[in-house]
């Protein structure tokens, strides 16, 4: 893209400070008490996660910053941000951070906030293909890929499903999809018991 | 040898040819593979961002099986998929390291007359062939060796990281020796095990397109003619969304992309059918090194 | 001299002390429940609470109360042993009352630090209190042992901390024996270049120093030589040194070099790499480590040299010594020596970059550690001082990455203090030299000495630009037409918020300080603590940061932990002050803990004379019994607990005391 000569009318001048009283200081804290998250108050904030992220190039704000912010209370930055959503869980964090914080383990938490607060962007199917495959296993036991992104695609968006019909088909024409679901040997009744009894009790952690 | 094996939801769907090359070539190799009856989905990716707990229960429920499968002996399961086989491992380990996990994820266990001690040990399907099965028996059955391959080993993710217990998280080697052992000549490419992009080639395609694309890329580069995979999703992205790279970055892409199980298959002298490889989109003749 | 005012046939008066400690315990223990229970307890007449039972008026009470109510026994419940009990002992003695009379309750490092629940604090603190109470009733007066000391002091180590102790306590007058395990002395500050951050010449200012300890009268430095063995207690130690086979005659070489030239290794790729210059070059079975190594003598390694691996060899270089200062059949010797304190300057080794596989050194060429460069800028180096690359060509862009290995919870924790100040002055140098654009890649900056920021402040001044980011990765993967052939650094710009790909053409990992290899081994035999990371650990952090839990051996620099040149000579100064505070005072005081045999119980069985670990228990041919020589005895207790009849007891350990002070724990429960 070409640099365009700033002009004054674009420079948009905004009053940028944070007030304690905006912030919620126990977010840091109800963090680290998900398991996995424990070591988040350790980071050095040394960005070792930034750079060894393959995704952190797309995030609004890079993982870093995200820990240093969920540490410090700024918790609707954090539950809006697309950061959260483009961690692929490649655990590339987790195995280079030089303080062992499971980051992987951090998203995953804060992605679970997110949908808790019902805060995630709008128009982003993750959430959706997540609640989607979880309602295919609660259906059969196992996971449905082509028919859970099918459905995924009708609810968020169509023409998404339309363009990739061609795939699908392929993929069907070789045996590689089915809209007939796989099921587990045995009744779904055992399975369902166990995550009931998961929703049951009362982790803490568990937004169900 | 003789292992239980837990095939996961994509190796029936998309991932088919994975099953199918690799228990053909177990079977070829004289391994016993026992399919865990009434296994359910191992919770996976998607779902830790719904609701770990479930997630763990998920998995941990696979483990009570082979367990009890065990009956008092020590299991080995083997868990071909990269994601299956980290879920797996993680509710393992999980359990044992958070007292809080460990009660919930035993509670609900109990509430189906299940229960979880411990007693699986969870592997990758590369980790019993080099260090069961070993480089010199199959050095001994290979009888169709494949020298026309340059591979780009492609472990992916999960198979090394978070947890590393067969391989290096760094520079990986194993499916490198796999490769070497079957005649095939394994390039030395620095990407081995890195992100593919996972569901984000379908959730936020432009992000996910361009990860797979620079894998698929830099093997290009460094010289490989196939890329072989440990993981079904990768080999998904990187074979199924192909084209659309193509169209994206404007570039004739044509690069096989394959399970090693296949290429060993091969090179046991099974034939292409019984190792799935006509339910790929590039055919592996294409033997398409593109500039 | 102390009077004993009171004899042990007495009832026990008893008086309890309960201590404060401001809020230390107070906070936790409820001790004016504490004090009532004590007041409770039988024998107690005195029972008080004080804020600081330590302070002069805390002293004062006690021997107020020792006087007027006729004292006889006191407990202080307060810290630990180690930092007061010494006191209170003295507050006896100086009240007329045998210190032995003295017992302490430890209610803070074992009760109120380390207990959450207050309740459960007090339950466990009447305890302890009872316990000292029951034991004290039980107390005998006995005598303070002297004995002589030795006036030698062994130093092990003969890098730079080894060296400024020898020399300080050689200064003094005291004969120093200096063991070194390499051929030379001179440690790791030999290998430097510069130092920061002055940076006058390493070689400069420490070779003087070298061969003052090579001319010293009162030195004996024995290099390529190890301690095999220690026996013995504080100012009384018995070593065994191994002076190592060097397989020249240390008193012939003159290190002339004839040798090495005529050596038959003359192929480069038959050679082994040189320690010294840290494998940038090789060297022969025959070698000098540097040009001043000291003493100015060859050694022959056994494990390259072919007449000592297969004994066939031309031996060209007997041929060419014209002083036939070569001997082949040269053996290790072992030296037996008696010194009365140790000072241990063992040193650090540098991390092991290969440990973080990510950085890529040992798989590019072009990843060095700082020690390697310290080599590569150096006018005696393998390159004659310039910077040029393992491929010949010198660097335009150079990465610097700090925390290599450090501060990491995967490798090391702590921060290794030096590598901060390293990287800088390996940023400045190479600037200097080579002219390239230098990026110094830092987490934090840590330079807080004399002259440090200062430092740093001219190396930003010198343009080198400072990017705050751990580095993730150095690879050769290009992105960029710009990237191809060059390493790459993967790192965020963490101060802008950015991810950044920076390509170079060589990268200088500052790697931290470990302790030595073999520090466990050296722990058992010294028989000295190490802290958590493996360093050996001071007696106190603060208050006794040369000595060691045990006494008579002290430290002196990187093997207490991560230290930089200054603070390395200042911590071996003090080492040496120590061992001479020890040395000169010409005997020390010993706790009169020795075992004696109760003649009518002893059986003459003989089990206990083999066990003794200091040959000194004997057996009476007459009486037929077991006698203990009390000068001999260190009152480890060995034979006590082998004996099959109770006849072996010990002083301060009585079955009694011991058996009160198990009841005293638990009859209050």
């Amino acid at each position: 893209m070409a640099q365009r000569t700033p002009r004054m009318s674009n420079l948009h001048i905004t009053r940028r400070i944070k007030y304690q009283n905006e912030l919620d200081l126990g977010f840091g804290k109800v963090m680290t008490s998900i398991p996995g998250a424990e070591d988040l108050l350790r980071c050095i904030q040394c960005g070792t996660c930034s750079s060894t992220c393959p995704l952190s190039i797309y995030m609004d704000h890079t993982p870093r910053k995200i820990i240093a912010m969920t540490r410090a209370g700024f918790k609707d930055e954090v539950l809006s941000s697309a950061t959260i959503w483009l961690c692929a869980s490649c655990y590339s964090c987790t195995v280079d951070c030089p303080k062992k914080i499971k980051i992987t383990d951090v998203m995953y938490a804060l992605k679970r906030k997110a949908i808790e607060e019902k805060v995630w962007p709008r128009g982003l199917p993750i959430p959706v293909l997540a609640k989607e495959f979880f309602a295919s296993v609660l259906r059969t036991g196992r996971a449905n890929e082509g028919r859970t992104v099918a459905k995924v695609w009708l609810k968020t968006r169509p023409l998404k499903l339309l363009a990739n019909m061609g795939l699908g088909l392929r993929l069907m024409a070789r045996g590689r999809m089915s809209m007939k679901s796989e099921r587990m040997t045995g009744s779904v009744d055992q399975l369902r018991k166990i995550l009931d009894s998961v929703h049951n009790s009362d982790t803490g952690h568990s937004p169900g | 040898m003789k292992y239980l094996y837990y095939p996961g939801c994509s190796l029936k769907g998309s991932g088919r040819s994975y099953e199918e090359s690799l228990l053909a070539s177990f079977k070829k190799l004289g391994v016993e593979m026992h399919e865990l009856p009434d296994w359910n989905c191992c919770g996976a990716t998607a779902y830790m961002a719904v609701d770990e707990m479930k997630a763990f229960a998920l998995a941990a429920r696979n483990l009570a099986l082979a367990e009890r499968y065990g009956d008092g002996e020590p299991v080995t399961l083997v868990a071909p998929c990269n994601a299956c086989y980290l879920a797996l491992m993680k509710v393992q380990k999980y359990m044992a390291e958070y007292d809080e996990v460990g009660r919930t994820i035993s509670d609900a266990l109990a509430s189906a007359d299940l229960s979880y001690r411990g007693g699986v040990r969870v592997r990758q399907s590369l980790d019993v062939l080099l260090n069961d099965v070993g480089l010199d028996l199959l050095a001994e059955k290979i009888n169709h060796p494949l020298g026309q391959w340059k591979v780009a080993c492609y472990y992916g993710c999960q198979a090394v990281r978070p947890f590393a217990p067969f391989d290096d998280e760094y520079n990986p080697m194993s499916m490198d020796h796999l490769m070497r052992s079957i005649g095939a000549e394994p390039v030395d490419w620095p990407l081995k095990a890195r992100c593919c992009g996972g569901t984000l080639t379908g959730t936020i395609p432009t992000v996910g397109l361009r990860l797979s694309y620079i894998i698929l890329r830099e093997a290009i580069d460094r010289g490989a003619n196939v890329v072989a995979t440990a993981c079904p999703l990768c080999q998904f992205n990187l074979e199924c969304y192909q084209s659309q790279m193509g169209r994206e970055y404007g570039e004739d892409l044509d690069m096989p992309i394959v399970y090693y199980s296949q290429l060993l298959g091969q090179a046991l002298g099974i034939d292409d059918r019984s190792l799935g490889l006509q339910r790929h989109f590039v055919p592996l003749t294409a033997a398409a090194a593109v500039g | 001299m102390i009077m004993h005012r009171k004899s042990p046939e007495d009832q026990p008066r008893i008086g309890v002390y309960v201590c404060h400690c401001g809020v230390n315990i107070a906070a936790k223990v409820d001790v004016e429940h504490v004090r009532d229970f004590a007041a409770s307890l039988p024998g107690v007449v005195v029972s008080r609470d004080y804020k600081f039972a330590c302070s002069d008026p805390g002293q004062e009470l006690i021997q107020k109360d020792i006087r007027e109510h006729d004292l006889n026994r006191i407990v202080v419940a307060s810290c630990s042993p180690q930092l007061h009990e010494r006191t209170f002992r003295r507050t006896c003695a100086d009240a007329g009352l045998s210190p032995f009379f003295f017992q302490m309750a430890n209610i803070r490092e074992h009760v109120s630090w380390v207990t959450v629940d207050p309740g459960a604090a007090t339950t466990k603190a009447r305890a302890l209190v009872a316990a000292a109470v029951r034991r004290v009733a039980r107390a005998e007066a006995l005598a303070l042992r002297q004995v002589p000391v030795r006036p030698e002091v062994l130093v092990v180590g003969g890098g730079i901390a080894g060296i400024h102790s020898a020399l300080t306590l050689a200064n003094a007058g005291k004969k120093v024996f200096l063991v070194e395990r390499e051929p030379t002395i001179g440690g790791h500050m030999a290998q430097l270049d510069k130092t920061f951050p002055t940076m006058d010449c390493s070689a400069c200012i420490l070779t003087p120093k070298m061969s003052d300890v090579k001319n010293h009268p009162n030195i004996t430095m024995w290099t390529y030589s190890e301690v095999d063995e220690v026996s013995g207690f504080t100012g009384n130690f018995k070593v065994k040194v191994r002076r190592k086979a060097r397989y020249i005659k240390e008193e012939l070489c003159v290190g002339c070099g004839d040798c090495v030239d005529a050596c038959v290794m003359k192929k480069e790729k038959v050679q082994v790499p040189d320690e010294f210059n840290v494998g940038l070059s090789k060297r022969k079975a025959v070698y000098m480590p540097f040009p001043q190594a000291t003493p100015a003598c060859m050694v022959i390694d056994p494990k390259q040299c072919l007449q000592l691996m297969k004994g066939k060899c031309a031996q060209t270089c007997v041929d060419a010594c014209e002083r036939a200062a070569v001997d082949f059949d040269q053996t290790d010797e072992i030296v037996e020596i008696d010194v009365g304190a140790i000072v241990m300057a063992t040193g650090f080794r540098p991390f092991d970059a290969k440990r973080i596989p990510e950085y890529g050194y040992g798989r590019f060429d072009h990843v060095y550690t700082t020690l390697e460069v310290e080599r590569l800028v150096n006018a005696s180096g393998p390159t004659g001082g310039e910077v040029v690359l393992r491929d010949g060509t010198v660097p335009k862009t150079v990465g610097v990455i700090h925390c290599v290995g450090s501060r990491d919870r995967r490798h090391n924790a702590y921060c290794s203090k030096v590598c901060c100040m390293a990287a800088l002055k390996m940023a400045h140098l190479v600037k200097e030299r080579t002219g390239a654009e230098v990026f110094d890649f830092y987490v934090d900056m840590r330079t807080p000495s004399k002259g440090y920021e200062e430092f740093y402040d001219q190396v930003l001044s010198e343009g080198v630009q400072f990017i705050r980011g751990r580095v993730a990765e150095v690879t050769d993967w290009a992105m960029t037409p710009e990237e191809e052939g060059k390493l790459v650094i993967r790192v965020e710009d963490t101060l802008i918020g950015v991810a950044r790909r920076v390509p170079v053409d060589m990268v200088i990992l500052a790697v931290g300080l470990e302790p030595q290899v073999d520090t466990a081994e050296m722990q058992r035999r010294f028989n000295i603590s190490c802290s958590q990371e493996g360093f050996f650990l001071e007696r106190h952090p603060k208050l006794a940061p040369v000595s060691t839990f045990t006494d008579g051996i002290f430290l002196a620099g990187a093997c207490q932990g991560p230290k930089d040149i200054p603070e390395v000579v200042a911590q071996a100064g003090a080492a040496a002050a120590e061992a001479l505070a020890l040395v000169d005072r010409g005997h020390v005081d010993i706790e009169p803990n020795t075992a004696w045999i109760e003649e009518e119980a002893c059986s003459g069985c003989k089990t206990c004379i083999p066990l003794c670990p200091f040959n000194a228990i004997t057996r009476d041919e007459e009486k037929a019994i077991a006698v203990v020589n009390d000068a001999m005895c260190k009152g480890c207790g060995t034979c006590v607990a082998a004996c099959p009849s109770g006849a072996a007891q010990q002083n301060m350990f009585t079955d009694e005391q011991i058996y009160e002070e198990i009841e005293g724990v638990l009859a209050y429960v």
